[in-house]
């Protein structure tokens, strides 16, 4: 295994922990949560400090607890049917908290999965918008990029798929009135909107990576506090259900590494 | 009861070029691929196919069928995008009418209704309202004045979806987790097709499975063909998994044109019963492939 840290953890690592701090204090929601380390990152969360979080079985169910990454659907337990017609009855109700994925996000928290370019006839056709925009209109949502880069992060995406905060502001009092773009959590650190304009700011960067680094690597000015905390330490137990139970066979080390 | 039951050739000779076609499933499951392959050899073009997407888009843009895709999403669900359909969108040869995906319910939920629009939150702010300049809002009428999102009823002339059970008169039954949004495209649709893996007498349905499984009323059928392996290459479960080999195989030649073309003619320029025994052979020959490499590799080991 190797580390970026004199503390034996690893930077996938610490984005398991950033994305379990997404479903703090969620109490009874869904959590719903793409790429390994959010997937990880919601089972630790759901295993500690979150126990009453729902996980989905990543199919048409609700599971009980939070099993290992891969763990045969024949194994699971289910307790709820969450077929997708239902999914969007709890999207609507507003009890779930999310975290997608984003081919680009920019400074007032706007994502975009649809396409790369001109919509019109894109450079780069990406899946589309999928639930994106009722998604952020409805409840929490936040963000993980594996590949924090000038591309990733851009001054102003390219097709609004999620809805950022001044965006929503603009649609008005029914598009504000359940909004709310948590975090982003990248490989290099973790982002998020408390700001007096709602802009991104820096929030912690992961052991390893300074603070000039997340900057050269953002195509947008960054609000960055004159202290800029690291993210924090699993403890013992986190880290041995991180790498013992939920994720054994390492596969959060195949999409960050170091 | 009538008898609904009918061929793939005669359900494709129902629809006519222009129409827009309603295809069931959701991305790289449980898809009416039979139908779809049957309309790729047909003399169809101009249609607007209105789709949870996934390789029924890719296939039908590649052949130069669709003049207009409506659609949340294309993906073939393992792998991210489908190549055709990127393809078309990034040369321009197909226009895009792209929602949210719950918007895309509720359109189709308010054709089955026969109302005009449902009110949703969902697109306000996004690129969505931008490149579907045709939408409108509507203010509530009551205290809260919320100004909302209208999603516009899609009206579909076909529909088409892919169940594991149906019996003659039309009845259908979802074995899988997920009935999707099946019967809402059906609910939407003037003319309205189910293929099945397996056509059962009635009284057999409660044997394969609980009464909520028997989610497709023969209200909403007009049509009913048995096509066995109909869904393949995506997931039919329980009948079959999505079948990921094939689809890396489609997803690989459509990088190349003269891979695609030995592709269309093994797979898709023959028919239905064609299509089945051209995949059992080639799956055949991975097997034996996987074999061959499996037996070097151990005799590599010994010397």
């Amino acid at each position: 295994m190797t580390t970026t840290s004199d503390t034996g953890v690893t930077r996938a690592e610490f984005c398991v922990i950033a994305c379990a701090e997404v479903f703090r204090d969620d109490g009874e929601v869904m959590a719903s949560a793409f790429g390994t380390a959010p997937a990880i990152g919601s089972r630790l969360a759901q295993r500690t400090f979150s126990p009453d979080l729902v996980l989905t079985d990543g199919d048409a169910a609700l599971m009980v607890g939070a099993p290992a990454l891969g763990t045969p659907t024949d194994s699971l337990v289910l307790e709820s049917h969450m077929p997708y017609r239902k999914v969007f009855d709890v999207v609507w109700s507003g009890r779930r908290n999310l975290i997608m994925m984003a081919s680009q996000i920019d400074r007032t928290g706007n994502q975009n999965i649809s396409a790369i370019g001109p919509w019109a006839q894109p450079k780069a056709q990406l899946v589309g918008v999928r639930g994106a925009p009722g998604n952020t209109l409805n409840h929490p949502t936040s963000y993980w990029v594996p590949n924090h880069s000038t591309r990733s992060f851009v001054e102003q995406v390219d097709v609004v798929s999620g809805v950022g905060y001044q965006r929503a502001a603009a649609a008005g009092p029914a598009a504000t009135r359940f909004h709310a773009i948590g975090r982003v959590v990248s490989n290099l650190g973790v982002f998020d909107f408390e700001t007096p304009d709602r802009t991104m700011r820096l929030r912690s960067v992961h052991p390893g990576v300074t603070v000039d680094e997340v900057a050269a690597a953002t195509g947008f000015e960054l609000v960055v506090p004159d202290q800029v905390p690291e993210t924090r330490l699993p403890t013992p137990e986190e880290l041995s259900l991180i790498r013992d139970v939920l994720d054994p066979r390492g596969l959060r080390d195949r999409e960050v590494s170091g | 009861m009538a008898d609904k039951r009918s061929t793939l050739d005669e359900l494709v000779g129902e629809l006519r070029s222009g129409m827009t076609v309603g295809i069931g499933g959701w991305g790289s499951r449980r898809k009416p691929m039979a139908a779809v392959r049957t309309i790729l050899r047909s003399d169809l073009d101009d249609l607007t196919i209105v789709s949870y997407g996934g390789p029924d888009v890719g296939l039908l843009c590649a052949s130069g069928k669709v003049s207009r895709v409506v659609f949340p999403f294309v993906t073939l669900d393992s792998i991210p995008t489908d190549p055709h359909f990127k393809a078309a969108r990034q040369t321009g040869s197909v226009a895009a009418t792209e929602y949210d995906e719950g918007m895309f319910y509720l359109g189709l939920l308010a054709a089955s209704q026969r109302i005009p629009f449902l009110p949703t939150r969902a697109g306000l702010g996004s690129a969505v309202l931008e490149v579907n300049p045709q939408l409108r809002t509507v203010t509530s009428p009551y205290d809260d004045g919320e100004e909302l999102v209208a999603m516009p009823a899609l009206h579909l002339d076909a529909a088409i979806i892919h169940v594991n059970r149906a019996d003659a008169a039309g009845s259908g039954q979802i074995l899988g987790p997920d009935p999707f949004f099946d019967e809402l495209y059906l609910g939407a649709a003037e003319r309205r097709f189910v293929t099945t893996e397996r056509l059962i007498p009635t009284e057999q349905f409660a044997s394969e499975g609980p009464l909520q499984t028997m989610n497709i009323s023969r209200l909403l059928t007009d049509l009913v063909v048995e096509t066995p392996g109909g869904a393949h290459f995506t997931a039919c479960v329980p009948d079959y998994g999505r079948d990921e080999a094939f689809q890396k195989e489609y997803v690989a030649a459509a990088g190349d044109p003269d891979a695609w073309s030995a592709f269309r003619q093994r797979f898709l320029d023959v028919d239905e019963e064609g299509y089945q025994s051209a995949v059992r052979e080639a799956s055949e020959e991975l097997a034996a492939r996987k074999r061959a490499e499996r037996a070097a590799k151990a005799a590599g080991e010994a010397s």
